[in-house]
């Protein structure tokens, strides 16, 4: 399937958001993610089923002000 | 001491972690302004780079409270879903909330900030809302459960200063008991003592140390700053004139007469 992740076209077969995550080897690193616009906490990632076309946000921590 | 949402600091200066020329250098500029709360925020992390994980480990050594933002939201949905990555990303309630409405001002979308900060608070956030002088919309924010405020003082990296003060002394005024944090607009380190003789309870501010020519010198220049003006408000500030009045006794004045001629 196609995916939408950080904003790029992504192909994947990841059945759900903890295995791409784990994939992409963010399985032990500070992330936060987010499906189709809303927030998906970490217990919930393996619960998190992917689809053709979901838009997947994966974020970590960076400069502010 | 400055007390936000129960929590107390000695420091009443805020510092934004982005901008520094090095990792090393932000640490430094830091720890040479006393800061003890930083602002972070959360992007969109790449599996080959992983950028994020470098900088988090340099904000752990720093030892400071961290106050992720919502920077460059641009609905309550989506600042909404970014405070609750940020929650469970930093392990901290508190969120810098910003909702902005314009990418030339970046001045807040006040309707939007106040739906996402009821109903972040709400869901057991402790929302530190970036938001105009308006009264209205201050209002509405402690109405919504806001604790604390934060009033910009200018649009974000303009160093332009206090550029709408009466509006400033009215929230001040009107909002004795909630500690109010001017964030953004700050250039120098004057504006910020400014801020602190009106009696705002802290300054939050960034680019103007980080872009600096010597950030860690400036990032002193502002705890000084702030540290003057927040003595200055506690010791009461005399009442501007519009006359002279002498500081030297008059009463004994050497060759004084009195004009018996008029």
């Amino acid at each position: 399937m196609k995916v939408l992740l950080n904003g790029e076209p992504f192909a994947t077969d990841a059945k759900n958001l903890d295995e791409l995550c784990a994939r992409l080897g963010f399985a032990e690193a500070k992330i936060a993610t987010a499906l189709n616009g809303s927030f998906v906490a970490a217990a919930s990632r393996e619960v998190t089923p992917l689809t053709d076309a979901d838009e997947i946000e994966i974020v970590a921590p960076r400069q502010g002000g | 001491m400055l007390t936000l949402y129960g929590a107390q600091f000695t420091s009443r200066l805020l510092l934004g972690t982005a901008h520094y020329p090095s990792p090393e250098c932000l640490q430094q500029a830091v720890e040479a302004s006393g800061a003890q709360i930083v602002t972070v925020s959360l992007r969109r992390e790449s599996a080959r780079a992983r950028t994020g994980q470098g900088f988090w480990a340099l904000i752990e050594e720093l030892g400071c409270r961290v106050l992720p933002n919502t920077a460059g939201c641009r609905s309550a949905k989506e600042a909404i879903a970014t405070a609750k990555m940020a929650r469970e990303l930093f392990g901290t309630n508190w969120i810098k909330l910003e909702v902005i409405a314009n990418d030339d001002t970046l001045q807040p979308d006040l309707f939007g900030l106040v739906e996402a900060a009821a109903a972040l608070t709400e869901d057991g956030f402790e929302v530190l809302p970036y938001t105009t002088e308006d009264l209205s919309a201050a209002e509405r924010l402690v109405a919504g459960g806001c604790a604390v405020l934060m009033p910009w003082a200018a649009p974000i990296g303009s160093a332009r200063g206090l550029i709408n003060k009466d509006a400033l002394k009215t929230l001040r005024a009107y909002f004795p008991d909630t500690p109010l944090v001017i964030d953004a607009g700050i250039g120098t380190p004057s504006h910020a003592a400014e801020a602190m003789e009106m009696g705002y309870d802290a300054v939050l501010l960034n680019t103007a140390v980080a872009k600096a020519g010597d950030p860690v010198k400036m990032a002193q220049a502002f705890a000084k700053a702030v540290e003057a003006g927040r003595l200055a408000f506690e010791a009461g500030l005399i009442e501007p004139r519009d006359m002279a009045s002498p500081s030297t006794p008059v009463a004994g004045t050497p060759f004084f007469k009195i004009d018996h001629a008029s």
